[in-house]
């Protein structure tokens, strides 16, 4: 079985994320793997786990710093890794689904994980656009997936605990929410055995989709509300909140 | 055929259901349309559902026994086909469970631009100007699409619902495409897991974000909550990570909570967190990062380490 995951290198929103222009100050953000990639990876990993088959993880390269990323990966469970030298900070999902969907077309995939969204997704997510531009069908939203033969059976999460059985022909595309397990823990030592061993293999993007948005203005929301701000120490802030709860009955 | 100023909302529902962003977007989608020239027009595919429920110009029932059920080859067909047929200025789909699996699929098929996170729409000089809610809530992007057709997904909430309801008679049609020998097949819907406390009947939940850390510390809040007479919910980070039950999820892919207090530990504030808890009659945010967008939404917030604060409350309860 050919297993791709196709991950998202993304500006981390941990810290403040400061503007140049009309877009993000590429420059000045550290770049983190997307959230839902991690849940994708170990999907992609269980899944070979239980019938077989090599897994590839497949990135665009934003700001050449996706080896780390890759590393990890690999530590995880995945057998190769490949990145797309894009270097372009600002590459959109349309340009970049078209530069994963041209280099997965020579994998003979079988299944291709990606993560649901990722909080960058201005102009989609890459899963679904990877599934058009190969023609293969997407599933989203999904907690399970097991496959038996030529066909995965997975479960996609609406809201509120309801959710559905899908049958599907492969290949296809998977968009993971959350994977069947917790991410494994991959310890670091096997990170830099990693890192030492295997080669990351590059790949030119090929194709020249953009997303057709042009971008007016990137700005923090303006807000029409504040939280009134407890100051104080720790301790403070917990007194007062503790009276707050207690004058309006809560304790 | 690429005059049309005619604007598509593509109908949210579930089990028969139509979910409340469905009308919010008919109501903004005739305001627009009236600005361009154009109709709303509500898009219901699938069956076991009256349409006649929309304030729109008009509205479209698709029905066939393999659309029943949502199915994101099936319906993505039908929705290609319709809009190649009509060629309308603006797609409308929710940026929901369903709506993410066909939006970004469609602008990828028809070569369209897409814009993901809608918050606003306008009309600035004859263009179409969206706000999108990017980077988990902490950025706001005003983007406009170039051509002659383009695709939004619309966050929950975003504009008013009464706007879109009203009354509209549906023309049924059948599947404007062939639904034969599709790959992906619906095998069954999947229900609610009971057997756990059912947060959305509880007054006061303390819920916990991934600031909480790790699995060990999720104690601390359950200590907390049980001192306050409270349930432990929390964010969706926290549940992937296997520290607490999906039943303990809120959010738009968890449960929807509107208790009397909602206190928060270690919760940014994700657009999609919100929409599960911003109708809470009290809410108090603790969290390290001033710029948190839960801060925005919050009537209480303090910046600082939600261990220290828990502690302390002990102390004080």
């Amino acid at each position: 079985m050919n297993i791709v995951v196709a991950i998202k290198h993304i500006p981390s929103i941990a810290d403040d994320l400061p503007v140049k222009g009309n877009n993000v100050d590429f420059d000045s953000v550290d770049f983190v793997l997307n959230e839902f990639d991690e849940q994708s990876i170990e999907q992609a990993v269980l899944v070979k786990e239980a019938v077989g088959g090599t897994v590839i993880v497949i990135g665009v390269d934003m700001i050449g710093e996706l080896d780390g990323v890759l590393h990890l990966a690999l530590a995880k469970g995945a057998d190769k890794a490949v990145k797309i030298t894009g270097d372009d900070p600002a590459a959109d999902s349309h340009m970049q689904a078209n530069w994963l969907a041209e280099a997965i077309k020579g994998m003979s995939a079988d299944i291709i994980f990606a993560g649901v969204q990722a909080s960058n997704d201005l102009d989609g997510q890459i899963g679904p656009m990877i599934a058009a531009y190969l023609d293969m069908p997407y599933i989203g939203g999904v907690s399970s997936v097991e496959v038996a033969g030529n066909t995965a059976t997975v479960n996609k999460e609406f809201a509120s605990g309801f959710g559905a059985k899908y049958e599907v022909s492969l290949p296809m595309v998977v968009g993971v929410q959350t994977a069947s397990k917790p991410p494994r823990y991959a310890p670091i030592s096997k990170v830099r055995q990693v890192a030492q061993t295997m080669t990351i293999d590059k790949v030119a993007p090929t194709g020249d989709t953009s997303s057709g948005l042009s971008m007016k203005l990137m700005a923090p929301p303006v807000v029409t509300g504040h939280a009134e701000m407890i100051g104080g120490s720790s301790k403070e802030v917990a007194a007062k909140i503790v009276e707050l709860l207690k004058s309006k009955g809560l304790v | 055929m690429s005059n049309n100023n005619d604007i598509f909302v593509i109908i949210d529902h579930m089990d028969g259901k139509f979910s409340d962003v469905s009308f919010e977007m008919v109501g903004k989608a005739k305001e627009l349309a009236s600005t361009f020239g154009g109709q709303a027009v509500a898009v219901v595919v699938g069956g076991g559902v009256s349409a006649n429920v929309f304030a729109s110009d008009s509205t479209i029932h698709v029905d066939d026994a393999a659309l029943s059920q949502f199915n994101p080859e099936a319906y993505g067909k039908v929705i290609e086909a319709l809009v190649k047929d009509k060629s309308p200025r603006l797609i409308m789909f929710g940026w929901t469970a369903t709506g993410m699996d066909l939006a970004a699929w469609l602008s990828a098929r028809l070569g369209k631009p897409c814009a993901a996170y809608v918050k606003g729409m306008s009309v600035e000089g004859g263009a179409l100007v969206m706000t999108c809610q990017v980077y988990g809530g902490k950025m706001s992007a005003d983007v406009a699409p170039e051509g002659d057709m383009a695709i939004a997904a619309v966050l929950a909430g975003s504009f008013p619902a009464e706007a879109g309801q009203g009354s509209t008679a549906a023309t049924q049609i059948a599947s404007p495409v062939s639904l034969d020998g599709l790959k992906t097949k619906f095998v069954e819907a999947i229900k609610p897991a009971g057997g756990d406390v059912d947060i959305t009947a509880q007054t006061k939940l303390v819920s916990i974000g991934r600031g909480i850390g790790s699995k060990d510390n999720v104690e601390l809040a359950e200590e907390l909550a049980q001192k306050l007479g409270a349930t432990v919910s929390s964010s969706r980070p926290v549940v992937d990570a296997g520290w607490l039950p999906r039943t303990r999820q809120v959010g738009k892919s968890g449960l929807k909570v509107k208790p009397k207090l909602y206190l928060m530990l270690g919760i940014s504030g994700a657009p999609e967190h919100l929409e599960g808890m911003k109708s809470a009659e009290l809410i108090i945010a603790i969290n390290t990062d001033k710029t948190a967008p839960i801060f925005n939404v919050a009537h209480y917030g303090a910046t600082a380490d939600l261990f220290e604060v828990a502690e302390a409350m002990l102390e004080l309860l």
